[in-house]
């Protein structure tokens, strides 16, 4: 079994786009939580999780303070609150923006770290900002894994790109190829091969 | 692995003997505050005043209080915006106002004021729903400098635009620029908002009920509290408010956290304020 106990995503410009075909990719019996923050102003706010959910197989929910964490969930940071990760479940707060960001990916990644150690996978994506990179270094520092969405290839090389400079990154990846790498690393060999064959019972 | 990740890491053991020496030392309790904003919160601090490491400030504040009443500072602070959350005060305006017309005093706690901008979006609220002077709002907090603040009602002027249009969609009926005086780079409120409200210390975290309310709202303070603590914020708003009060919490907190969960009826769906009725 992977030792990975989350999966945490920071996207901003041009982030739903992205979201919808990483987390497409990844298959009903995906076996980590994965914890979302995208940039976004406030008036999207109830609008963002529903839209998203569309999209994807995994069921996605709009956090609420201390919202339990729970495998094969997608968990979306509500806006104007940042989203922390804590042991078992979520927690909100409502300190100010990280460079001009509420919720800030940083905040994510850091508090993410915190909880879990080097069993953190955070993977940043498009986007204009700066944020994300002192959170990936964060995860790095803490012996987790880290994938950044490849600049050439993103909508907004910006964000991606800052963080590649700056922190240590394990993977550079084409936004189509990040899914499929993800279920790679935290999905163990023998199950992944039953799934091709359709047999699903071999996991609990 | 799993033992590894779930044993303590040096900054929190070092942060449990903070708090644990804060609380024996002066009575603030911060030790069942949610462990990741409060961590965030201690790390800024430490690194603004340049101190090395939580140990060195744990040297300082217990040696003197200045140190620590700017620590409390860190801690506690909230920065709000008025008429947070503008849907809320729209179903206030139109759910709960009504109800609070058939009382001839109504007794409202807004708890965690912080800064006071919601203290003045609500005085607001009801001066213009014509039952202002019948309320009395008791604003508290855990922090006295803040309060000191929250009772001045000045607020950057840059602010103003986003306040002002919060201000509309919270179903304002008048121009906002009318409840304040702009000075340099400050918007100074006016008084007359203050004639009802009682700024008063109060800790949540270890203070008894002070009176029975007709409205009590406590809308993100206890996002920064762990699950224990919020069951007993709860317990302590649930005593704390008549039959068939009102109870505003934020717009992401979630009543099941409350163990008088069933003795609430939601107001309407999104708005977070819930009636008491049992």
């Amino acid at each position: 079994m992977t030792h990975f106990q989350i999966v945490t995503i920071g996207t901003s410009l041009g982030g739903f786009e992205a979201l919808s075909v990483l987390l497409g990719g990844l298959p009903k019996d995906f076996p980590l939580p994965v914890a979302v923050v995208q940039h976004r102003s406030c008036e999207d706010s109830a609008a963002f999780a529903p839209l998203l959910a569309g999209q994807i197989q995994l069921p996605v929910i709009d956090v609420e303070d201390k919202e339990k964490i729970r495998e094969g969930h997608i968990y979306v940071g509500p806006s104007n609150y940042h989203l922390l990760v804590e042991r078992g479940h979520f927690a909100l707060s409502a300190d100010e923006p990280v460079m001009y960001a509420r919720p800030a990916i940083d905040v994510l990644f850091e508090s993410a770290a915190d909880a879990f150690g080097g069993d953190v996978i955070g993977v940043l994506l498009t986007g204009m900002s700066r944020d994300g990179s002192a959170g990936l270094k964060k995860i790095k520092a803490s012996g987790g894994f880290t994938v950044v969405q490849d600049p050439e290839t993103a909508k907004h090389g910006r964000m991606p790109a800052a963080a590649i400079s700056a922190a240590l990154v394990d993977r550079v990846l084409r936004l189509e190829e990040i899914a499929s790498f993800l279920v790679e690393l935290c999905v163990p060999r023998g199950v992944r091969h039953d799934r091709r064959q359709g047999q699903h019972s071999s996991r609990r | 692995m799993r033992v590894l990740t779930q044993s303590q890491s040096v900054e929190e053991i070092e942060t449990g003997l903070l708090l644990e020496g804060i609380f024996r030392q002066y009575g603030f309790d911060f030790r069942n505050y949610a462990p990741s904003s409060l961590r965030r919160r201690l790390n800024n601090f430490i690194l603004d005043e340049h101190i090395t490491s939580i140990s060195a400030l744990q040297d300082r504040v217990l040696r003197d209080r200045q140190w620590l009443d700017r620590l409390l500072y860190a801690l506690s602070v909230n920065v709000s915006e008025m008429f947070r959350d503008p849907s809320f005060y729209v179903t206030f305006r139109t759910q709960v106002v009504p109800m609070l017309r058939t009382y001839p005093f109504i007794r409202i706690w807004l708890a965690g004021v912080s800064m006071g901008e919601e203290v003045y979006s609500l005085a607001i609220l009801l001066e213009e729903e014509g039952i202002y002077d019948r309320c009395r709002i008791y604003a508290t907090d855990i922090n006295d400098a803040i309060l000191k603040k929250a009772k001045e009602g000045i607020y950057r002027l840059d602010q103003m635009r986003m306040y002002t249009s919060n201000y509309i969609k919270a179903g304002g009926t008048q121009s906002f620029s009318r409840y304040y005086t702009a000075a340099y780079d400050r918007a100074i409120f006016k008084t007359s908002l203050r004639n009802n409200i009682v700024f008063a210390q109060h800790n949540l975290a270890t203070d008894a009920s002070f009176n029975e309310f007709n409205v009590i709202m406590c809308r993100n303070v206890m996002i920064y509290f762990n699950n224990e603590l919020q069951a007993q914020v709860h317990r302590l708003l649930y005593e704390s408010l008549a039959m068939f009060g009102i109870l505003g919490i934020g717009a992401k907190e979630a009543l099941r956290l409350s163990p008088h969960e069933n003795s609430y009826e939601e107001i309407d769906k999104t708005s977070k304020l819930y009636r008491r009725i049992a």
